[in-house]
């Protein structure tokens, strides 16, 4: 065991922190995001492009730095953006989920048009997985897709399209196949926003906001070219997409910096004179949760350090969606209830704006549980950790369960 | 960067854990819990040859010479098998109090003694650790008075180094006729406490260390991550017994773990259990290498360990159903032992607190 960094490690950071001591200025602010791109963030996601900061292992032709993947070198880089709270570069469904797939399965062309525009930021994508009918049971998606004429002609529903109303571009599993079988029947097309027929309506959450959308599919025609690897192989690419996911290392970082804040925030923050955090029972909550923290945080180090080396982790992994939710909205929790009344007033004022901090920590707060949901939701976690994880057995199938 | 244990660490943690799973059986807790004293002279020699009460002991004076990770990888394995074994204080807290607090010439007579398993030291705490019970004593000149209740790993003792309040340390000999023992069983039946008073024993102080009560807090930080450590193997052990039982054990036509409610209830255990590895790594390593962190992290991991720790006792003796409560099948030394754990140097509402006034979040510090 050595938490020291290696010496091509160290002269990355020093690198990046020469980086940021010199264009650290122009850095957006950290955190909102969820709305297209500005100019100022444009210009940063470039000039960390050109730096190699992000995109660091997609080839140069296709617009990346063409680096060797290195799983310590991007936990420094996001480490030492994160210690100075500068803008580690955009991160949407486009530039995690899509490119990567796109990297492995896609053709020469569907890499040369798509990847380079999305990881500039140029080009954002949503995507389209969860229907109304099929949350966790995603594999059942029953929105269809039929070849007719050179075109794919699709009907149905999307809902929890995240940016869909702002999106240039979706990817997309549907129906292909309809005597196949469930696995077998999909497919995994990418299609325009602007395509005639589709609908996105934004979908207001608990939290006021339109974080979310439905998308309604109507006689929609996608060029038949416009799939990936292939009829029936939409699943595959689906879990190349998770695989890839893998590699992103569970976020001890947020963890970290919410901790921090909500230090803050209980030394600040006061009851009848009294500082919060000198009250034994707000002080007792944080105090937990920092031990909590700690372990988490540890227990990213072991993943990294497992990642590195090429060891599967196997339930090590699993647990990371659960328990990392599980303790952001306690974390969030305490935050609110450190506002306490002063903490009821609720402005979101539109999707825009910087909103106050007892609005943020509130819009957290509720968001959480939306992430408890969403990618799986921890009931389907806890399926995972229990099946995969601990080997015990599955639920007898209902009948008529495919 | 590397946030694993190195080849070695593993080989070593192989051989322990072979050792243990050969000498411990059920029935040998069993009857070693029936004894009462705690103390186990074969498994104590065992020990020796597998060089364990030199772990900590510099290499010149016979020791491995390595630190409190190794320490608490070992402490996880015996924890794992609930090994009756003084650990925590003679192999792990004496050798590195010496190492801290004795001058050239009493680490020179004491540490090869510690490492050849010649001597086993209790150490005990008036004040500091977060007694409940009586802890107090008095160092006049060369004696020591006073009395210390509820000292761990002390059943089979031949010497006590006893911090006072001010972090001064002494070693008393355990047969000094200023010197008076009782055994009290505790929870834990295979670990006794003993309840100690001094009435001008013949005290031979260590005098050492530039500041005291650092190093006292510093030896009291290095037992509670390895209790931490043993903490974590007890909860392990529970939660693969669990996990076995679950697989076996068959309801209503099914296996009990194929229901979601026993399945999500041990998807909760290894969420929350598996942190505490590399929580009780990374405050261990801590004690090795990071001096600013050390004090901090040995709060949290004896505490977030110890509370991770009683939930899967608690759920893992549930998904046995009624067997799990029983006697039969053992569970319930596990269960214990994590309940000791719990309390002795400093149960996790203490620790917090200390790692509060660290930070000073207290209104008196």
């Amino acid at each position: 065991m050595d938490l020291t960094l290696s010496e091509p490690y160290q002269a990355l950071q020093a690198e990046i922190r020469d980086f940021i001591r010199v264009h650290g200025d122009k850095s957006p602010k950290v955190g909102g995001g969820r709305k297209r791109p500005d100019q100022k963030t444009l210009d940063w996601q470039k000039r960390l492009l050109e730096h190699g900061y992000v995109g660091r292992t997609i080839p140069t032709e296709y617009g990346g730095a063409g680096k060797h993947p290195d799983v310590m070198e991007a936990a420094v880089i996001a480490s030492e953006f994160a210690r100075a709270s500068v803008y580690a570069g955009l991160t949407n469904q486009g530039i995690s989920m899509l490119v990567p797939t796109l990297l492995e399965v896609g053709t020469d062309e569907q890499k040369r048009e798509y990847v380079g525009p999305t990881i500039r930021g140029d080009m954002i994508w949503c995507q389209g997985y969860s229907e109304p009918g099929n949350g966790s049971d995603l594999a059942n998606a029953q929105t269809k897709a039929e070849l007719r004429d050179g075109n794919w002609i699709v009907n149905g529903q999307k809902i929890w399209t995240s940016s869909a109303h702002y999106a240039d571009m979706m990817f997309l599993l549907c129906r292909t196949e309809p005597q196949a079988s469930k696995h077998e029947g999909l497919s995994y097309l990418l299609l325009s926003m602007k395509s005639e027929g589709l609908d996105a309506r934004p979908l207001k959450t608990m939290t006021g906001r339109s974080e979310f959308n439905e998308v309604f599919f109507t006689d929609v025609k996608v060029p038949e070219t416009q799939i990936v690897l292939g009829r029936g192989k939409g699943w595959y690419v689906a879990n190349v997409t998770l695989k890839h996911e893998r590699l992103m290392i569970g976020d001890a970082g947020k963890m970290t910096a919410r901790l921090e804040q909500l230090i803050k925030l209980l030394s600040t923050n006061e009851v009848d004179g009294v500082k919060l955090i000198q009250m034994p029972e707000y002080r007792d909550r944080l105090l937990r949760l920092q031990g909590e923290v700690i372990a988490w945080k540890a227990h990213n180090l072991r993943l990294l350090t497992e990642a590195a080396q090429g060891i599967e982790s196997g339930v090590k992994r699993m647990i990371v969606k659960y328990g990392g939710t599980m303790l952001g909205f306690r974390l969030s929790s305490l935050a609110v209830d450190a506002f306490g009344d002063a903490g009821l007033t609720y402005e979101t004022l539109g999707e825009d704006s910087e909103a106050d901090d007892a609005t943020t920590w509130n819009i957290d707060y509720m968001y959480d549980v939306g992430l408890m949901i969403g990618g799986g939701s921890n009931n389907i976690q806890k399926n995972i950790i229990g099946e995969r994880g601990l080997d015990l057995p599955r639920e007898p199938k209902a009948a008529g369960r495919v | 960067m590397d946030f694993a244990l190195t080849l070695e660490q593993r080989q070593f943690d192989d051989s322990l854990r072979d050792f243990l799973k050969d000498r411990l059986p059920m029935e040998r807790l069993r009857m070693l819990a029936d004894t009462a004293n705690g103390f186990d002279e074969s498994l104590w020699n065992g020990m020796i040859e597998l060089g364990l009460p030199g772990l900590l002991v510099p290499e010149r004076f016979g020791g491995a010479g390595l630190g409190v990770l190794d320490a608490a990888v070992a402490a996880e394995a015996l924890g794992n098998a609930a090994a009756p074994l003084a650990f925590t204080g003679s192999m792990a807290m004496a050798p590195l109090a010496f190492t801290l607090c004795a001058s050239q010439a009493q680490q020179d007579e004491w540490l090869p003694q510690i490492a050849g398993g010649e001597v086993r030291f209790a150490v005990a705490y008036a004040g500091l650790a977060g007694q409940t019970g009586a802890a107090s004593v008095t160092l006049d000149g060369g004696t020591l008075s006073g009395r210390i209740e509820g000292v761990m790993d002390a059943s089979a003792a031949t010497h006590y180094l006893v911090f006072g309040r001010d972090g001064v340390a002494s070693v008393v000999s355990a047969d000094d006729p200023g010197v008076s023992t009782s055994l009290r069983r505790s929870i834990d039946r295979t670990r006794p406490l003993m309840d100690v008073s001094f009435n001008g024993a013949v005290a031979e102080r260590l005098d050492a260390a530039n500041d005291p009560l650092a190093a006292a807090r510093t030896v009291l930080d290095a037992g509670r991550v390895v209790l931490a450590g043993d903490t974590l193997g007890a909860a392990q052990t529970m939660l693969d017994r669990a996990v076995a039982f679950a697989k076996e054990r068959v309801q209503f036509g099914r296996v009990i773990g194929s229901f979601q409610g026993v399945k999500y209830m041990l998807a909760d255990c290894v969420t929350a259990l598996e942190p505490c590895r590399g929580m009780v790594w990374y405050a261990a390593y801590a004690q090795d290498a990071l001096p600013d962190e050390a004090r901090l992290t040995a709060c949290h991991a004896k505490a977030h360990v110890s509370d991770v720790a009683r939930d899967v006792a608690r759920m893992t003796t549930e998904a046995h159903g009624g067997m799990g409560f029983t006697d039969l099948l053992g569970l319930h030394i596990w269960f214990k032992r994590i309940g000791f754990n719990r309390q002795i140097l400093g149960t996790p509402e203490r620790c917090r607190e200390e790692a509060a006034q660290l930070q000073g979040w207290t209104l008196h510090v």
